[in-house]
């Protein structure tokens, strides 16, 4: 049976790793939670993954910023080697932290372009809260190999206090031009976003960044409403479509 | 603009300012040589131009408050600059994290009051106007450490003078056997031992309190209070109870797979005086207890009872923060530490009233699993070694167990802030996520919560002895004293036994978790504790002696007389009291908290705290279950300070029979049901006081046997007194916390609160009666008639069972508890939930409409059934089973000959107020 194996990578202070790796499992990956000292140690590990997943969680605290230290050890010390992954046309995605991370770093949005996950804010100030509730996601983007094959929407939660996609008017043009946004709220906008960005994907639609939590509604029964016999709106399809496509690798 | 490229030695502050307003910049100044280039990097990392701009060295306008932290507390975010630096290759002294806030033209009152009252505080910060404060670099200047003989006089006052100087809160019994033990001995106690005599002995700790002798006014003997709760688990003699009271927490099977640690703490002490790190410490602190039983940690709880948001600052008694300032500094710490940690923050609760502004209450609980087939732990052993996991020990939390056992004054928030800190969770889910992969590695296992070392050691050592040597702990920064090193409470530390032909696998182990180790010593054999600094002795203590010692406290206790006669209360309108009621604090939406917690990490939570079809309808217990499978817990809670204010015993009654009620209602099985109690209480030297906690703990007796449902753990806090400046004293209303968690075999058939479908029948379980002592309609009616609080229904359990045995059927589509504001708040909530109209008849419940809509009477639930299942479920039920009326597509609620009020009227109400 082909497996593909998933390195879900760990920093300190990463925290949904297990319910991404749970996702993984059940669409039929084979999820390996690996500190980013190991691969530091070990880039063997990386090597030998078809899928990579930065998931959700507060790496090294996020006290100076989400994502800036874990983005920071990644550039210094692994970036030809994630550079070399996207290149063999591995998909890559990071949730949450793991989207503000994959920001940092540079390999989103790609082709020199920036943007940046600011405070949550309501109207023209910015408070900073966390959020917990559940979103309902627009898949966008046909470019993304995530999203391409969603038809439908996506119900999943938000937890964050920094989940506010910001960009340049030029930067927003050039994503929507190059169908790089992957995933729009469909309902209330949680965090002040632009454009109701939730995620978006790099120019080889192989990386995928997004602030909600799909691995968090992967069986029917994690949705709110399931005890009123609400079915529908599973994130695992998401899951599925990396999956596919890591299988197409080596 | 280029500087010159050789480096500036000395201070760089780098100002960070959002580009989205919110008045604050952080700062963070860096203590290091540095070169134009150094800086450029640096800031590429602390800076994203999209978001912030960032300047160096800039002025701090007269306008600008400068806050910073004071040398020793917590700083992650400074390490996290240090850590960045290093990446960078750029060589840093040391690195602090402030921030800088726009007063504008607040400035003008910025006094020192306004600023502790706003803005700052003092027990762990400090600030300047105009200028920038001081960094809080760790100091590196170290006093030689040295240990010291402590001579105890002879007479008692100033032997009295001496306890109260060292801060001790030990009485004159205790420090007497203390002197006398030392006196045989031949030697007086080093400062060492006599600081781990008074944190092992300390209320805290020791609960001396729950374990005394009692005397009734009349003289009789009543058995010790924890010895009460005790005897009813052992009679009660339930087969899915692992271990009770014993150890960390709690551990009950439920299921063939899994057991379950349970405990829950409280942090009121600390979060009077620092709500952040109070409450985040709090949760960090139950949360090591669930590691500390060799259980992983899935779920935290949270019940908070504040002053109202709106107490004027001129009612605030002097020293006591705002209640706004401590509702925002509690729920953000809590937040703080659950988010980070990764647990879901599912269950609890949030209360208001006035007797909270000085002494505000926090319970901080955690439920762990473990699989049913590991094998116990049977360490410490002879010969296994003394291992010390996770942060460094520093000098904050010195002498907590002490600080909070003492009632508080005005001067409390000076002399104690060394007793709180803040919590690092990341290193403590590092820890926690070592010693999940690490458990067949240790043969025992304890967290450093408060005393520290000592009394982790120490509790470890019981029985064994144990042999260690202080100058192996490693340390925040030098010049600690041996008695500050073993006493300090600083956070996110366990101890683990381990053999010593596993210590290579677990440094192993430790190492690639990022977690520090160090072997401190061993376990002897010898039943002594010998603690040790660079080889000399500091304590050598009996183990006996230390856990024995203590003489029993003998406390006096006066029985509460309450009031039980019932006296209806008359309500004329009862629309305007059912929007009131709605709309009162207690029982409003608490969404604005609620949502400041991650409950969905995990992907386990099946009910949650809030649900419906907006999910803005307050569910009655949380259900729980892995998403590997459908065996599952539900939670409950139950708490009434104002029932407890008039009669203790009848409240300890009630907060069960809701806390089960709770669980029960969204699934969970009352025939695998296990309690945790939480007494928040005021000085128990007092006899009406302690007489009050008497009473309730024989309620929690006398319902724990009727229901079947066994106490496993608990943790009581006593002395929530203020005494303020002018002399008037602010104890708290007796406050008891009920978490019951239950097994819920199948969460398939867990039922939420929500009305499902126009056309379904309503329910009504349970009898009422005529019961408003401490009851909201009183509350909104401003009616002071003292009458009955809500007398115990001796036919609950068995209407539970049947209510259980229904919902696994599947004959029951909605449920709800009826609690604070009765039966018309109960329907208004579950009419919210489902955003579906009601109509029914409230004859058939009371004579009397106002007893039939508010009363509080206990053991009711609301259940909405199917047509066709009507018949089959009051076959199943049974007993006291009313048909109040039906639910309808209208959007509605229609009391008949009462009220009709518009749904959305109700929803205002409800989620309309703010916090």
């Amino acid at each position: 049976m082909n497996r593909p194996r998933a390195l879900v990578l760990r920093a300190p202070g990463t925290n949904r790793d297990g319910d991404a790796a749970f996702a993984l499992d059940l669409v039929g990956a084979d999820p390996r939670r690996v500190l980013v000292s190991e691969v530091f140690d070990n880039p063997k590990l990386l090597h030998e993954s078809q899928l990579l997943v930065i998931p959700g969680g507060f790496s090294f605290a996020d006290a100076l910023g989400a994502g800036r230290l874990f983005a920071l050890e990644l550039v210094t010390r692994l970036s030809e080697e994630l550079a070399e992954f996207v290149e063999a046309g591995k998909p890559v995605i990071g949730i949450c932290n793991g989207f503000q991370v994959l920001v940092r770093t540079g390999l989103l949005p790609g082709a020199g372009l920036t943007v940046a996950l600011g405070q949550n804010a309501v109207g023209s100030t910015s408070n900073g809260k966390f959020i917990c509730d559940w979103v309902l996601l627009q898949p966008a983007s046909k470019r993304s190999i995530w999203t391409a094959r969603l038809t439908e929407e996506i119900e999943c939660p938000i937890a964050h206090g920094e989940g506010r996609f910001v960009c340049d008017p030029e930067t927003l043009a050039a994503l929507q031009a190059n169908d790089q946004i992957a995933f729009r709220y469909a309902a209330d906008n949680p965090n002040g976003s632009l454009d109701d960005i939730a995620g978006i994907c790099d120019d080889t639609g192989l990386v995928l960044g997004l602030m909600p939590h799909p691995e968090d509604h992967v069986l029917p029964r994690q949705h709110p409403q399931s005890l009123r016999g609400h079915r529908g709106g599973l994130a695992r399809r998401l899951f599925e479509a990396g999956v596919d496509h890591a299988k197409e690798t080596r | 603009m280029a500087e010159s490229g050789a480096s500036t030695s000395g201070r760089h502050r780098l100002t960070v300012s959002p580009h989205h307003p919110n008045g604050t910049a952080t700062t963070i100044t860096i203590d290091a040589d540095l070169s134009a280039a150094d800086r450029a990097r640096l800031e590429h990392v602390l800076v994203d131009p999209l978001l912030e701009t960032g300047a160096w060295n800039g002025a701090v306008g007269v306008h600008q408050l400068d806050i910073g932290l004071i040398p020793g507390v917590t700083d992650t975010a400074a390490a996290q600059v240090v850590h960045a630096a290093g990446l960078l290759g750029i060589d840093i002294t040391d690195a602090a994290v402030g921030r800088q806030i726009d007063l504008d033209d607040a400035i003008g009152k910025a006094d020192d009051t306004e600023i502790r009252r706003r803005w700052a505080n003092p027990v762990i910060e400090r600030w300047r106007i105009a200028g920038p404060v001081e960094p809080g670099f760790a100091a590196r200047e170290a006093d030689p450490a040295v240990t010291e003989s402590v001579e105890l006089p002879g007479d008692d006052e100033s032997l009295a003078e001496l306890g109260r100087k060292r801060g001790l809160a030990l009485d004159l019994v205790e420090l007497h056997v203390i002197r006398d033990h030392f006196a045989g001995l031949g030697r007086a106690p080093t400062d060492a031992e006599l600081e781990t005599l008074a944190q092992t002995w300390s209320e805290h700790c020791a609960h001396k309190s729950f374990r005394a002798e009692i005397a009734a006014d009349d003289g009789a003997a009543v058995e010790p209070l924890l010895a009460q709760l005790r005897r009813s688990t052992t009679e009660i003699d339930a087969p899915f109870v692992v271990s009770a009271f014993d150890g960390n927490a709690g551990i009950v099977r439920f299921g063939s797979q899994r057991t379950y640690a349970l405990k829950c703490e409280t942090h009121n002490h600390p979060c009077a005086i620092e709500p952040f790190g109070g409450a985040n410490t709090g949760v960090g602190g139950v949360i090591r207890d669930i590691i500390g039983a060799a259980h992983r940690p899935i779920a935290c709880t949270n019940i908070l009872c504040f002053g109202p948001a709106d107490t004027p600052d001129d009612q605030l008694p002097r020293g006591v923060l705002s209640p706004q300032r401590i509702i925002d500094g509690v729920v953000a710490g809590v937040a703080d530490y659950g988010n980070k940690i990764g647990l879901p923050m599912v269950a609890g609760g949030v209360l208001y009233d006035p007797a909270y502004v000085s002494n505000p209450l926090v319970f901080a609980g955690c439920i762990g699993v473990a699989p049913a087939d590991r094998p116990a732990l049977t360490g410490p052993h002879p010969g296994d070694r003394v291992v010390v996991l996770g942060g460094r020990t520093g000098r904050d939390g010195i002498r907590g167990a002490t600080f909070s056992s003492m009632e508080m004054d005005a001067t409390t928030g000076d002399v104690a802030g060394a007793s709180v800190q803040i919590g690092d969770p990341i290193v403590e889910k590092m820890v926690s996520d070592l010693l999940i992969d690490a458990w067949d590695l240790y043969t025992a296992i304890t967290d450093c919560g408060a005393g520290g070392l000592s009394s982790a050691i120490g509790e470890l050592a019981d029985g064994v002895g144990a042999d260690v040597e202080l100058n192996l702990v490693p340390l925040k920064y030098a010049g600690l004293a041996p008695w500050e090193i073993w006493l300090s409470e600083a956070q996110e530390r366990m101890v683990v036994a381990v053999a010593p032909h596993e210590m290579e696998a677990l440094a192993d182990l430790a190492e690639r978790h990022g977690v520090e180790l160090s072997d401190v010593g061993s376990f002897t054999g010898d039943r002594r504790l010998t603690v040790r600094f660079e080889g000399e002795p500091v304590i050598q203590l009996d183990t006996a002696f230390l856990h024995d010692g203590r003489p029993r406290r003998r406390l006096v206790a006066t029985q509460p007389e309450p009031i039980r006669t019932r006296v209806a209360l008359s309500c004329h309108d009862p629309a305007g009291a059912l929007l009131a009621l709605l709309a009162h604090p207690n029982i409003a939406s608490k969404a604005s908290i609620i949502r400041r917690y991650d409950h969905e990490i995990l992907g386990a939570t099946v009910i949650r705290p809030l649900t419906g079809l907006h999910n803005d309808g307050p569910a009655d217990g949380v259900v729980l279950a892995d998403p590997s499978d459908d065996d599952g817990i539900a939670i409950g809670i139950g708490v009434n300070p104002w029932y407890g204010l008039q009669d203790p015993e009848r409240m300890a009654w009630a907060v069960i029979d809701e806390a089960i009620r709770n669980a029960v209602a969204s699934g969970g099985d009352p025939s695998a049901m296990a309690l945790m109690d939480n007494f928040s209480w005021g000085n128990p030297t007092r006899a009406t006081t302690f007489g009050g906690l008497v009473a309730a703990v024989r309620g929690c007796c006398d319902a724990a046997h009727l229901y079947r449902a066994p106490f496993v753990s608990g943790k009581d806090s006593l002395n929530n007194e203020y005494l303020a400046a002018d002399g008037t004293r602010h104890a708290i209303p007796p406050t008891l916390v009920i978490t019951a968690v239950g097994h819920v075999p199948d969460v398939a058939k867990a039922v939420t609160p929500d009305l499902k479908q126009a056309g379904n029948v309503v329910v009504l379980l349970g009898r009422t009666l005529a019961e408003f002592g401490g009851s909201h309609l009183a509350m909104v009616l401003g009616d002071d008639t003292t009458s009955a609080v809500p007398a115990p229904d001796l036919a609950a359990p068995g209407r539970y069972r049947a209510l259980h045995a229904a919902m696994q059927r599947g004959l029951v589509a909605a449920a709800h508890d009826c609690s604070e504001g009765g039966l018309a708040v109960a329907l208004a909530e579950m009419a919210i939930a489902g955003r579906l109209g009601l109509e029914v008849a409230v004859g058939v419940v009371d004579d009397d409409a106002t007893t039939a809509l508010f009363s509080e009477s206990v053991g009711r639930v609301v259940c909405e059934v199917r047509p066709e299942h009507l018949g089959e479920f009051k076959d199943v039920v049974g007993g006291e089973t009313r048909i109040i009326g039906h639910v309808s597509a209208a959007p509605t609620m229609t009391v008949s000959g009462q009220f009709e009020l518009p749904l959305d009227r109700l929803v205002a109400a409800f989620n309309g107020a703010t916090v």
